[in-house]
């Protein structure tokens, strides 16, 4: 109980000092690195709390994927370099308290939702998908996901489609005087279009286009 | 103190959300930084749901806790392909300057 207790505390500080360092980091590839860091945090936490396959995927999915993602795009952009400041100009520094404002409001109602919350014994009833002490945390999801939501499992497998061709047809550029195969125009080729015999009349030759 | 409970993990996940929230707003840079404050607002809500589903004893929470990170990750991959795009032909994407449409 107590290891629980100090691993909840060493992570969550991690966790809340990087988010912290995501937002106010002045070179933007140190926001990327402290979001990753933020990342395996509460990665962690989620494999000390016993959601492991959960843990592992995000993992895979954010440090992996997104972050070196966000990575890319930011040396691409070349926006690496600009170490601005904040409160550049006067006009766009007037959306800061209110902000300001507004996010503490807003986690003073999540704390009052978290506070006012009974732990009511009945609602531990009221699942419909308990989960089993038997068999793996691995195993369990994977007997609900591919039954009960299939379809929801399939639609968000449309959504990363979706999400795919998006991206490639918004980022996609035809590049002018480049030369391109035309694999229809090569493989509709006839021998009669190909070749042609010619009658040459001497001491003139041929005139070849190409 | 010791007692590690639910509540220890919603607080965290609401100090992530309102950190997330402040990014948004703070954020004088560029619109990257604004999308990563997304990802932590959506991290914190994946926080949420995995301990609610943790200590309620429901395996749902961690099925749409799944469904979260993939719409985390489409929306992340279309919001950078827009900024790459907006680069190209704006040449910037430093937060004042983007102001099109005068808001």
């Amino acid at each position: 109980m107590i290891a629980h207790a100090i691993f909840f505390y060493v992570f969550s500080i991690i966790a809340v000092i990087s988010a912290i360092m995501v937002t106010v980091s002045k070179n933007t590839v140190h926001s990327v690195f402290f979001l990753i860091l933020d990342f395996i945090s509460i990665s962690c936490l989620f494999i000390m709390i016993g959601a492991e396959f959960l843990g592992m995927i995000m993992l895979i999915v954010y440090v992996g994927a997104v972050a070196v993602l966000f990575l890319f795009v930011v040396m691409m952009l070349n926006v690496a370099q600009q170490k601005n400041q904040w409160f550049v100009s006067k006009q766009s520094s007037s959306h800061i308290p209110i902000g300001l404002i507004i996010s503490t409001i807003i986690f003073f109602e999540l704390i009052i939702v978290v506070g006012g919350w009974k732990y009511k014994p009945e609602l531990i009833n009221a699942t419909n998908s308990k989960i089993s002490s038997e068999i793996s945390n691995t195993h369990s999801l994977g007997q609900i996901l591919y039954t009960d939501y299939i379809h929801v499992f399939q639609i968000s497998g449309m959504i990363l489609l979706v999400a795919m061709i998006g991206a490639i047809v918004l980022t996609f550029r035809q590049r002018e005087g480049v030369k391109k195969q035309s694999y229809l125009k090569q493989i509709s080729r006839e021998r009669s279009e190909g070749i042609e015999v010619l009658e040459v009349p001497s001491k003139t030759g041929v005139k070849i286009d190409d | 103190m010791i007692d590690i409970s639910l509540g220890h993990y919603l607080t965290l996940g609401a100090v992530i959300f309102s950190i997330g929230v402040i990014g948004i707003f703070l954020n004088r840079k560029n619109i990257i930084v604004i999308l990563m404050s997304i990802e932590l607002i959506l991290l914190a809500v994946n926080i949420n749901l995995v301990s609610f589903s943790i200590y309620l004893g429901d395996i749902a929470g961690q099925v749409f806790t799944l469904f979260i990170l993939t719409v985390a990750a489409a929306e992340a991959a279309i919001g950078l392909a827009i900024i790459v795009v907006y680069y190209r032909n704006a040449g910037t994407i430093r937060v004042e300057e983007i102001d099109s449409l005068k808001g």
